[in-house]
C-alpha cells in the first residue's frame, strides 16, 4: 500500500462545549489525535467589569466581585474589601475578621466541590456530580442565611461585613462540619482509587514547580507541583494568623495531584471553619465610623444625623485618599489580587483584577502539547477554570 | 522587621540598578520602582535572577491611563518572590506610539498580560511573539479602558431576523447616560463658583477696579 501524506488539521473546541466550563473557544491543531498547539480564544464573557468599576463608588463596585468567579463569590469580595481598607487605613473588627475567614473557607469548599465534581464528570464519572451538588446547596443556604442571596452575596464590605450572623447559624454550620468528612470519604471512595479516573489523570499535564512559577501559577495548581505556597500562611490577612492549618502539597504536578490537593484542602477548610467558629469573639461587625459604614436601621429612625450619614453613604459614598495598593488573597483557585488606584474621589481611578484562572488558561497551550485530544478535557477540569473571572 | 527587609531590598536594587531606576518609593509597605522604558527587560531579569531578590513569579501586568500626564500610560508589573516572601511593583511610563519592550522572554506568563494591555489600552509591546486582541470581540475597534473611551462604547449588537445574523449598530440609549458629580459642594468651597467660568476675563477687571 502506498504511503499516504497525512495532513495536520485544526479543530474548534467550544465555545459551547460542556467540558469547556463556560464559553471557551479552543482552536486545536491536531496531528492525528495528538495536539500540536492549542490556541484558547477567551473574552466571550467579557463584561467590562474594570471599566464599570471606574464609574461606580467604592461600595457600588463591591457586588461586581461576586460576578467574577461566581463559584466562590465571597472570596473575591474579600480581596476588594481588604484593598479598600488598606487605602482607607482601617481594619475590620475582630468578629468581622473571623466571619470573613469562616465564609472564605465555606467558599473554598463550594469551589472545590464544584471543581472536583465537574472534573470527574468530564472524565466520565457521573455520580460525584450529583452527590456534591446536593452539598453545595447546603453551603449556599449558609450564604443565603447570612446575606440573603445564594450566590451574589455582596456581604463582605470595606470595613467589615454587612450584618452579623443570625442566631442559630453557627450551630448549623458546626453540624455541617461534623457531617461533611463522611461526604469527602464517599467522594474519595468513588474517585481516588478508581481505575478509570486514574487512567485519565495520572501523569497528564505535568508541570514542575519552576515552570508553574514561570507561568504565574498560584493556589492548588502551584501546590500540586510541590511548592508549599499559601497566602493564608505566608502573608496572612484577617484572622488567618491565629488559625492553625496544614498546607497540602503534591509531588508530581499532574492532574491527579491537583485533585488530591483539593480534596485535602477541603478537610483543612473544615478544620479552619471549626476553629473560626470556636474562637469567634463577640462584638461589632463593621468599623465604628459613620463616614464609612452605615448606621443601623433603628438609629436612622431616631437620629437626623444618622439619616444624613445613610443618605450620603449610599449616594455619594466615601472618599478614599489618594494612593494605590495591590492586595491579594488566597482564593480557592489561587492568588486573586486587586490593584486599586485611588485619586482621592469617591470612585476608584483604576481597578485591575488579577484572576488566577487567567494565568492557568494561558499555560494550557504549554501543558497540552503532545497529549491526546481527550486529555484536554481532563486538563481544563484540573486547572479549575471559570470564565467569569478570566474574561472579567 | 518587615520594614527593615523592605528597606534593605530597596537599597540593594537601587545600588545594583542605578542608571536604570528613575525613582522608588515605599507606599503602605509596598515597594515601587519606576524604571526607564528601555531598561524594563534588564531590570526584571535582574530581579528574577539576583540571589537576594529571586522574584520568580510575574503575577500580573496592567496598564493605567493618566490622560493629563505627558507620557500618558503607566505599565505596572507585579512581582512576587517566594524565597523572600516579598512583593514588588515595577512601573514603566509610555505613550500611545512608543512600544514597551516585551518581557515574554523572561516570564512566560507575560504573554497574555501584554496582549490584554494591547487590547484594552493600545500600548504596544516590541518583541511580543503574538500581539493580538484577547478580551474584546473579533473585529473590535478602539481601546476600551482608555479614559476617553465612553462607558457605553460605540456599537451594540442585536440579532436581525431578516438577515438571519447578528448585526452591529451604533449605540442607542433610551435614557441619556447620567454621571453624577459628587465632588462639588460637600468638599468645601471651590476657587471658582458655579457660573463664574462664563464671566471669563471680566472677573479680573472687576478685581482690578476694587
Amino acid at each position: 500500500m502506498a504511503e499516504r501524506q497525512i495532513r495536520n488539521y485544526s479543530m474548534n473546541f467550544g465555545p459551547q462545549h460542556p467540558a469547556a466550563h463556560g464559553v471557551l473557544r479552543l482552536v486545536l491543531e491536531l496531528d492525528g489525535e495528538i495536539i500540536d498547539r492549542a490556541d484558547p480564544h477567551i473574552g466571550l464573557l467579557h463584561r467590562g467589569t474594570e471599566k464599570l468599576i471606574e464609574h461606580k463608588t467604592y461600595l457600588q463596585a463591591a457586588p461586581y466581585f461576586d460576578r467574577l468567579d461566581y463559584v466562590a463569590p465571597m472570596n473575591q469580595e474579600h480581596a476588594y474589601a481588604l484593598a479598600v481598607e488598606k487605602l482607607l487605613g482601617i481594619e475590620a473588627p475582630p468578629r468581622a475578621q473571623y466571619i470573613r475567614v469562616l465564609y472564605g473557607e465555606i467558599g473554598r469548599i463550594l469551589n472545590h466541590l464544584l471543581n472536583i465534581s465537574t472534573y470527574a464528570l468530564d472524565v466520565g464519572a457521573m455520580t460525584p456530580f450529583l452527590w456534591m451538588f446536593e452539598e453545595r446547596e447546603v453551603l449556599m443556604e449558609f450564604y443565603e442565611r447570612v446575606s440573603g442571596a445564594r450566590l451574589h452575596a455582596a456581604y463582605f464590605r470595606p470595613g467589615g461585613v454587612h450584618k452579623d450572623m443570625p442566631a442559630g447559624l453557627a450551630e448549623d454550620i458546626l453540624a455541617f462540619v461534623e457531617r461533611f468528612p463522611q461526604i469527602i470519604d464517599d467522594i474519595e471512595n468513588l474517585l481516588t482509587e478508581n481505575r478509570i479516573f486514574r487512567q485519565r489523570t495520572v501523569d497528564i499535564g505535568v508541570i514542575t514547580g519552576e515552570q508553574a512559577l514561570d507561568w504565574g501559577f498560584s493556589g492548588p495548581c502551584l501546590r500540586a507541583s510541590g511548592l508549599p505556597w499559601d497566602l493564608r500562611r505566608s502573608q496572612p490577612y484577617d484572622a488567618y494568623e491565629e488559625i492553625d492549618f496544614d498546607v497540602p502539597v503534591g509531588k508530581h504536578g499532574d492532574c491527579f495531584d491537583r485533585y488530591l490537593v483539593r480534596i485535602e484542602e477541603m478537610r483543612q477548610s473544615l478544620s479552619i471553619i471549626r476553629q473560626a467558629l470556636e474562637s469567634m469573639p463577640e462584638g461589632p461587625v463593621t468599623v465604628d465610623d459613620r463616614k464609612i459604614s452605615p448606621p443601623s436601621r433603628s438609629e436612622m429612625k431616631n437620629s437626623m444625623e444618622s439619616l444624613i450619614h445613610h443618605f450620603k453613604l449610599f449616594t455619594e459614598g466615601y472618599h478614599v485618599p489618594k494612593g494605590e495598593t495591590y492586595t491579594a488573597v488566597e482564593a480557592p483557585k489561587g492568588e486573586f489580587g486587586v490593584y486599586l488606584v485611588a485619586d482621592g474621589t469617591n470612585k476608584p481611578y483604576r481597578c485591575k483584577i488579577r484572576a488566577p484562572g487567567f494565568a492557568f488558561l494561558q499555560a494550557l497551550d504549554f501543558m497540552v502539547r503532545g497529549h491526546m485530544l481527550a486529555d484536554v478535557v481532563a486538563l481544563i477540569g484540573s486547572l479549575d477554570i471559570v470564565f467569569g473571572e478570566i474574561d472579567r | 522587621m518587615m520594614e527593615q527587609e523592605l528597606q534593605d531590598l530597596r537599597d540593594h536594587v537601587l545600588v545594583a540598578m542605578s542608571g536604570h531606576v528613575l525613582s522608588s518609593c515605599d507606599e503602605k509597605g509596598e515597594l515601587i520602582f519606576t524604571v526607564k522604558r528601555d531598561s524594563t527587560v534588564h531590570v526584571l531579569n535582574f530581579l528574577r535572577d539576583d540571589s537576594s531578590c529571586l522574584f520568580k513569579a510575574l503575577i500580573d501586568i496592567c496598564g493605567v491611563d493618566f490622560p493629563d500626564r505627558d507620557p500618558r500610560f503607566e505599565v505596572v508589573y507585579q512581582l512576587l518572590s517566594l524565597a523572600q516572601n516579598q512583593r514588588l511593583r515595577v512601573k514603566v511610563e509610555t505613550d500611545e506610539d512608543t512600544p514597551v519592550p516585551s518581557v515574554t522572554g523572561i516570564f512566560s506568563s507575560a504573554g497574555w498580560f501584554e496582549r490584554e494591555i494591547w487590547d484594552l489600552f493600545g500600548i504596544s509591546f516590541s518583541g511580543h511573539p503574538d500581539l493580538r486582541r484577547i478580551l474584546t470581540d473579533y473585529g473590535f475597534e478602539g481601546h476600551p479602558l482608555r479614559k476617553d473611551f465612553p462607558l457605553t462604547g460605540y456599537v451594540e449588537v442585536r440579532y436581525n431576523d431578516e438577515q438571519k445574523r447578528v448585526v452591529y449598530e451604533p449605540v442607542k440609549l433610551t435614557q441619556e447616560f447620567r454621571s453624577f458629580d459628587f465632588l462639588s459642594p460637600w468638599e468645601g468651597m471651590q476657587q471658582l463658583l458655579p457660573g463664574d467660568e462664563k464671566a471669563g476675563n471680566s472677573e479680573e477687571t472687576e478685581a482690578g477696579e476694587e
